[in-house]
């Protein structure tokens, strides 16, 4: 888990963390971030430093593209896409 | 963002394409452009026997579901090779595979590396002193010495992998930064049958990485979503993970890195001469499979290596 505490804005790297229950949380791999609602995915990846196109994000498991409004209390699986060695 | 043919909610976005497509219709043009490759590289024909090399990850479980849908004769091959990595690794991407073929009722064959020579690919690595400490060169090695055997030995008229652009332009841009020339003149979507070497295609080859993700996704493929255990911090996801971060700012870029490679090859404008003799190949005495050293080829050292050495 990578909540960092009640602690209102941005963090140095890159995560958010906010108090009070208003957030969206993004599941990459085992680790999870969240975000204030309202923003894009777009957005919300760019803050959380994801390359958006090193990732599929599914809501309910379903895709969604980045121009997508995140709500509040959504749940946003990201599919990392690379693969091989 | 709509879908460009009928105006529904899109699914994926291709920005390199300007192209935003429902799910529906994701499905369909994804196999309509896969059949457009084939016939534009001279791939294979409805009439030729075709062997999908299968992993149990994303990109090969695809090509096979597509190749299917498209009605070619396509079987599939898995290699067992032995990786574990405290994630079961091999045995989770078998079933899967397996759960794949008889779900769409395919025929499977499957090599299991250990039982045919002795060792799983770690310990053969170890053995063998290949590699550096990581058993990717004897994976690949093997991986290819396998493939051509099983498909010459059973008749297969050509080799599919599911190899997507993005691995492609990695290697490309792999092999740019040190011009490997030799290794530039024989990069493309189709290899040639050449003596004892079974002929090659990747009919992914001008799909991202993403679209792969995208498709598997939308058509509920069941694959392998860990990593091998062995590939994390490899060089070529290193270079995915720079294309993409291109990509990311200028859409297109890893398309037109390919697709202009490609092009210029064809045209004999790179660096290199357009024909460059092949070195003469001679069967090794073991396998028979052509090798260009006049003993044994490179796999069957490795295999006399390996069981030469006592495992503790």
């Amino acid at each position: 888990m990578l909540r960092d505490g009640n602690i209102d804005g941005f963090n140095p790297d890159g995560r958010i963390s906010l108090s009070g229950d208003n957030l969206v949380k993004l599941v990459l791999r085992n680790k999870d971030y969240e975000v204030k609602p309202g923003m894009t995915l777009l957005s919300a990846l760019q803050k959380i430093n994801v390359v958006p196109e090193s990732v599929i994000a599914t809501r309910e498991g379903e895709m969604i593209l980045d121009d997508e409004i995140l709500k509040d209390g959504d749940e946003i699986k990201l599919i990392a896409v690379i693969s091989g060695g | 963002m709509k879908c460009k043919k009928c105006g529904a909610k899109a699914s994926v976005n291709m920005r390199q394409h300007k192209l935003a497509l429902c799910k529906e219709h994701y499905l369909e043009w994804v196999p309509e452009q896969t059949e457009r490759f084939i016939k534009k590289y001279e791939m294979f024909t409805h009439a030729e026997k075709i062997l999908v090399a299968v992993s149990g990850g994303k990109d090969s479980l695809a090509l096979w579901d597509i190749l299917t849908r498209l009605g070619y004769q396509a079987d599939g091959l898995y290699l067992g090779l032995g990786i574990d990595g405290g994630i079961n690794y091999s045995h989770e991407s078998q079933r899967l595979t397996e759960k794949f073929a008889n779900k769409h009722n395919l025929k499977l064959h499957i090599v299991d590396i250990e039982k045919e020579y002795g060792q799983p690919i770690p310990v053969l690595s170890e053995i063998s002193h290949r590699g550096h400490g990581k058993p990717c060169a004897v994976c690949g090695l093997a991986k290819r010495h396998e493939m051509n055997r099983i498909a010459r030995d059973l008749g297969y008229d050509v080799l599919a992998t599911g190899h997507n652009l993005d691995d492609e332009a990695a290697v490309l841009f792999g092999n740019t930064l040190s011009w490997a020339s030799e290794y530039l003149l024989r990069q493309g979507p189709v290899l040639p049958a050449s003596d004892g070497l079974a002929r090659k295609v990747k009919p992914l080859c001008r799909f991202y990485e993403r679209e792969m993700t995208a498709y598997s996704l939308a058509s509920g493929i069941e694959y392998i979503y860990d990593e091998c255990p062995f590939a994390e911090g490899s060089q070529s996801i290193y270079y995915k993970e720079l294309l993409n971060q291109l990509e990311t700012t200028r859409p297109g870029a890893k398309l037109t890195f390919y697709l202009r490679f490609l092009e210029a090859r064809n045209r004999g404008d790179l660096f290199i001469e357009k024909n460059i003799e092949r070195a003469h190949l001679h069967s090794c005495p073991k396998c028979g499979q052509p090798t260009s050293t006049d003993d044994l080829c490179s796999f069957c050292r490795m295999i006399e290596k390996a069981n030469s050495v006592p495992v503790s």
